[in-house]
């Protein structure tokens, strides 16, 4: 039927590498999302709550982040601070680049989870004793959480997405690891093939994890 | 004697042009993408929704590989895939394709929350009165639903438009590859880096403030 031979041998030879890579993409996403989260709750807070050069700085990152490409952002993180003499690996770009997009995304999330948490609540905490610090991490945050749970795991999956794109800036990442060795053999439609596969896996092992997560946080 | 010839020339007000062009080859693929790939999008969104468990077991998970699998190894699969059944794509219509049908997988989740969005009784009470069930469908359905999702489609016509620099990958010159032509030739990457993500921002920023407009306006 086709006027082209399927070699699926070298793929298959090279899987462990492929899923090892996969672990690395897995360790990439995880590690921005855990620094987007945090600083995007700073960022949200900051915008919610503060005035000055801090807002409009959390205001600019923000927007920066939303409207403009993944890519484009990795590339200012790689060619542009490249440019100035700040030289980055691979590794710490995609970081720098996911930190900073997630960061962006989830702080309008976070936003959204502040405001649907009412004002009273944090009053009543005040009232009961308790100081900001208090309030914020016991009573106001834990609420925020439940709104923006599944925001997250969204995010979560955009930036095992987002990290293919390592693969344009020589990181060896799933997608990277999957272009070097496509170049090397030139079975590029099998590698890929392969690679999409893991990705979907990846991706769906990502949303029963949270799923399961969500039965065991989310109990009462 | 000039004993060195310079490769590198300065950024002129032509590769400003260039730059600009670029900019609106990457409207123009958004744009063509994202008009077939929501007429497509409602479309399958209308079969999610009316076809409940044949849907569910055919179109839904399609759709759902495209949303699991990092676009840039859609691009490339694609791109290799088309001439071993065939067909031989240039880069541009490659990326309209994937786009199209990454677009369409979207909007289809999108489309059919906007069905769900318009209360059964609203559209018992179309058909009582005599309504049939196309009338129904775009009299009804259409303005209701589709004025509950807009803001998501809105969402989604950005995150395409953001993603469409990933054609890049193919070889089709739009902004952001056009960006890194002139950083190769002028090797000033901040600067043209800037100017490309003044592009993106000019592009995505007017939309995405209309659009939070739009949907304080019709929350309250």
């Amino acid at each position: 039927m086709f006027d082209y031979n399927f070699h699926w041998r070298p793929v298959l030879r090279t899987l462990p590498d492929l899923i090892q890579a996969g672990l690395t993409t897995l360790e990439v996403a995880t590690l921005s999302m855990v620094i987007g989260i945090l600083l995007g709750l700073c960022l949200a807070l900051a915008r919610m709550n503060m005035t000055g050069p801090l807002k409009w700085l959390a205001v600019t990152w923000i927007e920066l982040a939303r409207n403009t490409p993944a890519l484009f952002q990795l590339f200012f993180f790689g060619f542009g601070l490249g440019a100035i003499g700040i030289n980055l690996t691979p590794y710490t770009i995609i970081l720098a680049g996911l930190s900073f997009n997630c960061a962006g995304y989830l702080a309008e999330n976070f936003r959204g989870g502040f405001q649907a948490v009412p004002d009273t609540q944090l009053k009543a905490a005040r009232c009961l004793g308790m100081n900001a610090w208090q309030a914020y991490t016991r009573i106001v945050i834990p609420q925020v959480f439940r709104v923006v749970y599944h925001p997250i795991t969204n995010q979560m999956v955009w930036a095992v997405l987002m990290s293919s794109l390592g693969m344009l800036i020589g990181f060896r990442e799933l997608s990277g690891e999957t272009q070097f060795f496509a170049s090397r053999t030139f079975r590029i439609f099998e590698y890929f093939a392969v690679t999409a596969v893991l990705y979907y896996v990846i991706v769906k092992l990502i949303l029963a994890v949270s799923r399961l997560l969500a039965m065991r946080l989310f109990r009462y | 004697m000039q004993d060195s010839i310079s490769f590198f020339t300065g950024f002129g007000i032509n590769d400003l042009l260039f730059l600009g062009e670029a900019a609106l080859k990457t409207l123009w693929i958004s744009a063509l993408s994202i008009a077939i790939g929501t007429l497509l999008g409602t479309f399958f969104g209308w079969l999610l929704h009316e076809g409940k468990l044949v849907a569910s077991f055919t179109i839904a998970p399609i759709l759902d590989v495209f949303r699991s699998v990092p676009l840039i190894i859609q691009l490339v699969l694609f791109y290799n895939f088309a001439p071993i059944i065939g067909l031989n794509f240039d880069p541009f219509a490659s990326g309209v394709v994937i786009l199209t049908f990454y677009t369409a997988a979207l909007v289809a989740s999108v489309a059919r929350g906007g069905i769900e969005a318009v209360p059964a009784s609203m559209r018992r009470a179309s058909r009582s009165l005599g309504i049939s069930y196309w009338q129904d469908l775009f009299y009804v359905v259409l303005p209701i639903g589709g004025r509950a999702v807009f803001p998501a489609w809105i969402g989604v016509v950005l995150g395409v438009m953001k993603d469409s620099a990933l054609v890049s990958v193919l070889g089709y010159v739009e902004l952001l590859k056009a960006s890194q032509v002139l950083i190769t030739r002028t090797q000033e990457p901040l600067l043209i880096l800037a100017i490309a993500g003044a592009f993106y921002f000019a592009l995505s920023y007017p939309i995405s403030r209309y659009a939070n407009k739009f949907e304080q306006r019709w929350s309250k």
